[in-house]
């Protein structure tokens, strides 16, 4: 693809310190942002996970008793999805879009500005709610009712945090549409995006769907806890049932928000190390949108105990199983992409092969839950936290890394330390499967999720579990020291510096100039 | 090399994944005690297999490729970038994979629907945080309780063999009969679950909800409540206890003589001493959790009892307070939860206890009149 | 694809002055929650910020606009942001009617079948729940909500007609249209209050009242925000702003107006009325 830039003008509009990253529009900037807090709140988030396991490495209560337990839990939950998954992704989308379809900068760069500033005021309030009487949400990052009615002011607290999280989300889903839709370079049809692009637009469409209906459900909270609304309570003709409906209605399409940009990444990466197209670009992209689709219609497999009818239970097994298949296809498309390539290893290609194959197992075990009978006994167990950290952490976090490594060299325009990068993901992957797989076997076994104490066949594995989540936490200070070593220097990386990626990234120089693409590049048909 | 652990590690488990191993290392379901549960792990076995099956047809290639399609090697890249039919194959044979396996599974979900003709039906209320049971048209109910000592969860003693799984009194039920439970909540959602029975619920407040089962053989099993209830759900398992049907039929009848026995013990007037004594234990049983062994409670949650106002005050107030609950508030309604016996002897405790005083005493009585 | 480059914004205080306000706002309404009075003072606080926010961002954007800085390209992005922001608050009235549909067809009739728990207890609507004895007069359809609902389709109909305007030069007719419109929706807010404070429930009266003054609660606040977007408008084309084939803020103001509107028919018919 060879592309024509018209002069990059030089720039000193814009101020300095700390000024600069208050009032940026600039999508590398606020790109950047987002990347620093994911990363703070990843390891934040990160260390309330070390309190649940080292309250959890032996039966019996240690440090952290029921109630401190629970709140540690849930904000967990809530601080690594909105805190730290989400805006990694959100941040990685910012730098790189326009960069990949030749836009100047997103459609919408102040708004752009705002839903980034937004995350620091929903951060704020959850980390006051630990201070406050009664302490943090303790009833699960899902808030259900009559639970989630009974709890203190934090309780209010967290539903603001999330309106403003949701506020933040749907400004910058319209941003990425209407970017994606309007901002493409000359030449660059949809069906020719870099699939990266593909799963955020495809991503932004369920945020802008699904967020507005997680605010309704947390309003409903709200009323019925301090507006005598009787939504969830069954003396005044309404249903705690009704609260999972609404709720997992939004929860199906955000565990998809969580991943589908992950594919997006993979999708890059595997093609740049297999030095070969992405095998089956159109089946990848009807893919992403079936995924999409059917996530819609999925909702009530987290819900098979509540007692639903049969009907019920029936139609959302079947479609839950049924959005295996174009999962499976990406899978089987990512393979065919490594067959008879020109395969090397560097650490975006490992993490990116790790994901596939550890996402898979995540997959499987999706598969087994999606079975209603099977998830009788396993619903509720740590073979779900299994699941989900499998697909949550192996899929997302891991394909997050992979980005951010592919990526530094164009950001900073230095080579991160390689043999450091190999040593974190060796440790990561290893630290990572020593922690979740023993869970399969203790939600198997029947040890319930959410418990901060457990009875004495557990203890073995949970003891593995915990050393394995220490290890990997450490890991990721390495993580840290090697993206800071690689801001401050190394080798030069140069335009270019894999020589199987292709994306119009990568004809910019490194790093790229503070306004790229100021006239959209020309594109031959290619 | 790395990359070959997981896999290496994976093929070993599968081995051994359909026998379940010695406590401790169990890797598989538990034993199956009904034959519900009998149909979820044949099916779990089968969706096992499946996914061993693709995971070794997709992976094979890929490690395959990891090892012979490298750049160091001078393997040089194939151009392909699609093939229509293999996409048409490889979406085609999972859908129609997940209907061979859609099919047993779907049959076992309208087994497990199934309540109807039932030879007993017990009501199952989840509280905050133990159960109660009702045997529907025999008049006998309990209250089934955390036996473990406090003393074990905060590790001043060794763990039994039974910690946490144990309760004061168990669920009792025939085997070898169907039994039906009806499912509902005093406050907030619980779930019932007995692993090696199959069932698990969510008991909803304000709904019923209903599941059933059938033990096989004679035994004790044991569960635990599966959804998050707050800061005690851990500590509400689920005992089951499956006696012959004759000695389940001779259970019954002595249940219901013993609570005829003891409502009539329970009008007559207590010494303060044996209520207090007797208080102590309901105390740790139902009050513990939130108020805490020392009366301290836990600040901005759950109020303090040594020292409390209403503790310290008249002592119907008192009385009323443990009795009504304070609605909105994880304070449930103990009048409903607990006899006139108990209530007294509860009351009177927290008020002759720490550094609380009153030297007064509540009678069962007392109680009794709020009932009316 | 236009040659103009798509305008960069410079550097702007005044995402972060909107976040600011936002936590003031929060924490303002945590302590009234928490039962200080005070907090309501930071409420406003809060709010004037957020208002502050508002004006100042958008007299920035039409700045931008009247200067010529903002090309066609820019104006399709608008239409777009639109367009997705009007599809996000469609979904969130989708998760209200959704509750509303679930109580009536799944949840009622749940509870009127546990006889163990709600013995008498019998499906209908509308119904304020098995546990409360008091009974109520639901909200008419046919007096003032009728009315209403001529009212809105009417108002539909005059920001048409100032459109059609505005697209033929024709100030006057612009400026009165939108005023009518304005007029009509501040006298459907009016008889909305005045139903509220004659109404014979309340928002406690079971799952009824919840759902009824949530749904017509949030949809009145959104004809407020519209009548305000289009007094803005109004007000622009008075200050001689617009031409008759660049005036994307009045269709903007004008779309919301009638997804506003739509709400409402729906809202006529399944909760007024049905």
């Amino acid at each position: 693809m060879d592309i024509a830039l018209d002069g990059q003008q030089p720039h000193a509009d814009h101020p300095s310190g700390a000024l600069r990253w208050i009032t940026t529009t600039n999508h590398k900037d606020i790109g950047t942002l987002y990347l620093w807090f994911s990363l703070a709140m990843f390891l934040f988030a990160g260390s309330m996970a070390l309190g649940i396991r080292a309250e959890l490495a032996r039966p019996g209560i240690q440090f952290a008793d029921p109630a401190v337990f629970n709140q540690l839990t849930s904000l967990h939950g809530l601080l690594m999805i909105f805190g730290a998954v989400m805006p990694a992704f959100v941040g990685l989308a910012n730098w790189q879009i326009p960069l990949m379809i030749g836009a100047p900068d997103m459609a919408f760069p102040r708004l752009n500005n705002w839903s980034f500033w937004l995350l620091p005021v929903a951060a704020l309030l959850l980390l006051a709610s630990l201070f406050v009487p009664g302490g943090a949400m303790a009833a699960g990052w899902t808030l259900y009712p009559p639970l989630y009615i009974q709890g203190g002011i934090a309780y209010d607290i967290t539903i603001l945090a999330i309106h403003v999280l949701g506020i933040s989300s749907i400004m910058g889903a319209i941003n990425v549409i209407t970017t994606i839709l309007n901002l493409r370079a000359p030449g660059m049809t949809l069906m020719k995006m870099p699939l990266f692009v593909w799963t955020w637009l495809v991503t932004a469409f369920l945020l802008v769907a699904v967020m507005p209906v997680l605010a309704a459900a947390v309003t409903m909270l709200l009323t019925d806890r301090h507006f005598n609304t009787h939504f969830f309570d069954a003396a005044g003709g309404g249903d705690p049932v009704m609260f999972q409906h609404i709720f997992w209605f939004f929860g199906h399409p955000e565990v998809y928000v969580m991943i589908l940009p992950a594919f997006g990444i993979v999708s890059t990466i595997i093609p740049a190390f297999a030095r070969k197209p992405l095998f089956g670009y159109a089946s990848m992209v009807y893919a992403v949108a079936s995924i999409a689709v059917l996530s819609f219609i999925v909702w009530a497999h987290h819900m098979f105990t509540t007692g639903m009818p049969v009907a019920g239970q029936l139609f959302f097994m079947f479609t839950t199983m049924l959005i295996a298949v174009p999962t499976g296809v990406k899978v089987f498309n990512w393979v065919a992409t490594m067959w008879r390539g020109s395969l090397s290893f560097e650490t975006p290609m490992l993490f990116a092969v790790a994901v596939v194959f550890l996402f898979t197992i995540g997959g499987f075990s999706g598969l087994v839950l999606a079975l209603v009978p099977v998830d009788i006994q396993l619903q509720d167990t740590y073979y779900v936290v299994a699941h989900f950290h499998y697909v949550l952490f192996s899929g997302a976090v891991m394909g997050i890394m992979g980005g951010v490594y592919f990526w530094l060299p164009k950001w900073t325009g230095h080579m991160y330390d390689e043999r450091l990068g190999k040593l974190h993901f060796l440790l990561t992957t290893i630290a990572f499967n020593v922690t979740f797989f023993p869970m399969h076997f203790l939600g198997l076994a029947g040890m319930p999720r959410r418990i901060p104490d457990y009875a004495l066949q557990f203890a073995e594995f949970n003891f593995i579990a915990s050393v394995g989540a220490f290890v990997l936490g450490a890991s990721q200070l390495l993580f840290v020291y090697v993206v800071l070593k690689c801001i401050r220097g190394g080798a030069p990386a140069g335009s270019r510096p894999w020589d199987g990626a292709d994306t119009l990234e990568w004809s910019l120089p490194s790093p790229p100039p503070y306004h790229s693409f100021a006239t959209p590049p020309r594109l031959d048909a290619s | 090399m790395a990359r070959r652990l997981p896999s290496l590690a994976l093929i070993g488990l599968a081995a051994t994944l359909c026998r379940s191993a010695q406590a401790g290392y169990a890797i598989n379901l538990a034993p199956p005690a009904t034959p519900i549960a009998q149909q979820i792990y044949d099916l779990h076995t089968l969706v096992l297999w499946v996914c061993a099956a693709i995971f070794v047809v997709v992976f094979l290639p890929m490690f395959w490729s990891i090892l012979r399609h490298r750049r160091s090697k001078g393997h040089l890249p194939a151009q392909f970038s699609g093939n229509t039919r293999l996409e048409i194959a490889w979406t085609a044979v999972p859908v129609l994979i997940l209907v061979g396996m859609a099919w047993p599974a779907a049959r076992t979900v309208v087994a497990m629907k199934d309540t109807s003709r039932p030879d007993l039906t017990i009501q199952v209320t989840g509280h905050q945080w133990k159960w109660e049971y009702a045997y529907l048209g025999e008049g006998v109910r309990f209250f089934s309780s955390l036996a473990t000592p406090r003393e074990q969860i905060y590790a001043s003693r060794p763990k039994g063999a039974d910690y946490l799984l144990e309760v004061d009194r168990p669920l009792v039920v025939p085997a070898g009969r169907k039994v039906r439970l009806v499912l509902t909540s005093a406050d907030v959602i619980h779930a019932w679950w007995v692993p090696e029975f199959g069932v698990k619920q969510d008991a909803i407040p304000g709904f019923i909800r209903d599941s059933w089962f059938e033990v096989r053989r004679p035994g004790t099993y044991r569960g635990q409540c599966a959804e998050l209830c707050g800061v005690g759900h851990g500590y509400m398992p689920v005992v089951v206890e499956a006696l012959p049907p004759e000695r389940f039929a001779a259970w019954l009848a002595e249940e219901k003589a013993r609570l005829a026995a003891a409502s009539r013990t329970a009008a007559l007037d207590q010494s303060p001493t044996e209520l207090v004594r007797r208080g102590e234990q309901v105390y740790k049983t139902h009050c513990v959790a939130c108020h805490g062994a020392d009366g301290a409670g836990v600040p901005g949650a759950f109020p303090a009892l040594d020292g409390s106002p209403i503790v310290r005050g008249p002592r119907l107030d008192h009385l009323r307070r443990v009795f009504e609950g304070k609605p909105g508030t994880a304070m449930a309604a103990f009048g409903r939860q607990l006899d006139d016996l108990d209530i007294a002897a509860v009351v009177s405790y927290e008020r002759n206890s720490w550094s609380n005083r009153a030297g007064d005493a509540v009678q069962p009585a007392e109680v009794a009149a709020l009932r009316r | 694809m236009p040659d103009a480059a798509y305008y960069q914004p410079p550097p702007s205080a005044w995402p972060i002055v909107g976040s600011l306000a936002l936590l003031v706002l929060a924490g303002g309404f945590v302590l009234l929650l928490a039962g200080f009075a005070p907090g309501a003072y930071a409420m406003a606080g809060g709010a004037l910020m957020l208002a502050l926010m508002l004006f100042g961002w958008f007299r920035d954007v039409v700045r931008e606009s009247l200067s010529g800085k903002l090309n066609a390209r820019v104006d399709l992005s608008f239409r777009w942001g639109m367009v997705w922001f009007i599809f996000s608050e469609v979904m969130f009235f989708a998760a209200f009617f959704g509750a509303l549909f679930y109580v009536r067809r799944v949840g009622v009739p749940m509870l009127a079948e546990a006889d163990l728990l709600w013995p008498g207890y019998q499906a209908g609507w509308p119904t304020a729940g098995p546990g409360i004895r008091e009974g109520f007069t639901p909200m008419a359809a046919w007096g003032i909500p009728a009315l209403n609902t001529l009212i809105l389709l009417s108002s539909g109909a005059t920001v048409t007609w100032a459109h059609w305007g505005l697209k033929r030069g024709r100030r006057r007719q612009a400026a009165l249209g939108l005023a009518a419109t304005v007029l009509l929706g501040a006298i459907f807010l009016a008889l909305q209050a005045y139903e509220y404070m004659t109404s014979l429930f309340t928002i406690r009266t079971g799952i009824y009242g919840a759902t009824f003054y949530l749904l017509t609660g949030f949809h009145g606040a959104h004809v407020a925000l519209g009548a305000i977007m289009l007094l803005v408008i109004l007000l622009r084309v008075l200050a001689g702003h617009f031409t008759p084939t660049d005036h994307f803020a009045f269709e903007a103001a004008s779309w919301y107006w009638h997804f506003v509107d739509v709400v409402w028919l729906l809202l006529f018919v399944f909760v007024y009325w049905l």
